[in-house]
């Protein structure tokens, strides 16, 4: 790619979000919106070249973009009449600006950018009528700015199956006909909840890929963050968005620690601590006492961030205080009473009172349904039982274990481990 | 990716820079981009070591061009949005100098 393309992709990067939701709250239509922007986006790469960047690059991607709303607009009547019908609403003097015919789009310049639209942009593209797999897709590319081909990358699928995803979610959020709105107070726990599961999916998928042969895809971790970030920017009065980003910028302070030279990931307790970020975990802490101090009770994601944090406090493996990592657990399974959260209480239970305690509560969870084929079941059990000396059955619980990962370098640690469980037989 | 961008000479910002420098600085921050950000105490010790036989100067280095005035440390998914960032910075500082540089590290 020449240079002054990537050039325009950076600033295309940094002002989509602001441009698509600007663009959304005019037409109403967040498709359309989006395909507006695009053609901004290709006029740029056509002049910015020649003519250089401009000055101010986002207003002029606003600017272009809406001489092409005004244009669309003109040529079909339908969209004028659906544009007439928001007549009533507040912002009807800008709408006359641009849809009117005026020529000067400057007098509705200052109010191009309302913070506002790029959470109201988040909130539709993370609605729950989408699959959640669609809302990531979407999400990424309305307000990461990446491209369907980047997108594709990152999740290893080909690019028709994402463009058509994104097709497909934009014109369900038209038939629907989704507001673009901030939800009211009714709907916005639950809105809100949908947004943190995609910022927090995106995130996972690049922290542990769940498939493919590298575990990690770091420029989703920091897609996520970045998401993350803003939306704590955007709504700061919500714990829970505290509460995520402190998760990962915890989580992702260990992303140097927790490869090995060949790539293959490493457990947290034999991770090397000199090599975790202190700049993360101290904007992790700083997040997660901003949420402590809106004084609501504890979510999910402030509570994991709490675990998470008990571990980067611990100088080193032998520190970390698992008796409050497994009362932690103990709220988290409350507020999230999910077979994946009592599985790691096992854990901090173990390291805490014993591994015979831990394997007992890891036991009872054997007939989950959910748990059968998740191969950290079988790995817990197998560390318990090679503690206890149970060589034998450990062997055994790591095969399984490895058959059960759909990720090549984890299989690789798990068989590893089979064998040195096989060579402590006696 | 990580970028230290430092600043080595710049014009005396006034009243009004002041307040569209604050406002840039909060809009990064709020989108994720700026991690840090800090101006430096000009009158600092500069250190000169000849095999781990260390020799200290006392600052001020108003005269050395190649003294940092102030650096922020942001996070940008590629070089080229590192220098749209830098290009948006001077675009309310106005006049001076400095420098863009990747941070080895965490990607």
């Amino acid at each position: 790619m020449p240079e002054a393309h990537r050039a325009v992709e950076a600033v295309w990067r940094l002002e989509s979000a602001r441009i698509i939701a600007g663009l959304a709250r005019m037409v109403r239509d967040v498709g359309l919106a989006e395909d507006l922007a695009q053609e901004a986006l290709v006029a740029a790469l056509r002049q910015w070249p020649q003519a250089g960047i401009p000055p101010s690059p986002g207003a002029w991607l606003m600017a272009t973009a809406k001489h092409h709303a005004v244009d669309r607009v003109r040529r079909d009547e339908r969209l004028r009449r659906n544009v007439d019908l928001l007549g009533h609403d507040l912002r009807a003097r800008q709408q006359e600006a641009v849809f009117g015919g005026s020529p000067d789009l400057d007098a509705v310049a200052d109010d191009d950018f309302v913070p506002d639209d790029v959470l109201r942009l988040m909130f539709v593209a993370c609605h729950p009528v989408l699959s959640a797999e669609a809302r990531v897709a979407l999400t990424l590319r309305l307000i990461g700015g990446l491209s369907t081909a980047e997108i594709a990358r990152a999740f290893l699928t080909a690019e028709p199956t994402i463009a058509q995803r994104i097709v497909r979610a934009k014109r369900t959020l038209a038939e629907k006909e989704i507001p673009f709105e901030v939800p009211p107070a009714s709907e916005r726990p639950a809105r809100l909840a949908s947004v943190l599961e995609v910022v927090y999916l995106i995130f996972n998928e690049g922290y542990t890929a769940t498939a493919g042969d590298d575990w990690t895809r770091p420029e989703l971790c920091y897609e996520a963050l970045r998401l993350g970030r803003m939306l704590a920017g955007l709504s700061p009065g919500e714990p829970e968005v505290h509460g995520l980003v402190a998760l990962m910028e915890i989580q992702s302070s260990r992303m140097r620690a927790r490869l090995g030279p060949a790539g293959e990931p490493i457990p947290l307790l034999e991770q090397n601590r000199g090599l975790w970020d202190q700049l993360l975990i101290r904007r992790g802490f700083a997040a997660l006492l901003l949420a402590q101090s809106l004084g609501r009770p504890a979510g999910p994601y402030v509570l994991q961030a709490a675990i998470a944090a008990c571990h980067a406090r611990a100088r080193s493996a032998g520190e970390t205080d698992w008796a409050q990592i497994a009362a932690l657990y103990e709220l988290l399974g409350r507020v999230m009473p999910t077979p994946v959260v009592e599985l790691n209480r096992a854990v901090a239970v173990g390291m805490a009172f014993g591994p015979a305690r831990g394997l007992e509560l890891a036991d009872a969870l054997a007939a989950q349904p959910e748990l059968r084929s998740y191969h950290l079941l079988p790995t817990v059990r197998a560390d318990f039982l090679a503690k206890l000396g149970r060589q034998e059955e450990s062997r055994a619980e790591y095969t399984r274990a490895a058959s059960l990962t759909r990720n090549e370098a984890e299989r690789a640690v798990l068989l590893e481990r089979a064998a040195a469980s096989s060579r402590r037989e006696p | 990716m990580r970028f230290l961008m430092t600043v080595t000479a710049a014009q005396a910002p006034d009243e009004k820079m002041m307040t569209e420098m604050g406002q840039l600085v909060e809009e990064l921050t709020k989108a994720g981009v700026v991690l840090a950000t800090g101006g430096l105490d000009q009158s600092g010790t500069r250190v000169c070591a000849v095999d781990g036989k260390v020799t200290l100067t006392d600052g001020p280095f108003t005269e050395a061009k190649e003294a940092i005035l102030s650096f922020a440390l942001v996070d940008a998914r590629s070089k080229e949005e590192a220098i749209e960032l830098a290009r948006r910075f001077w675009q309310v500082a106005r006049t001076g100098e400095g420098r863009i540089q990747q941070v080895y590290g965490p990607e």
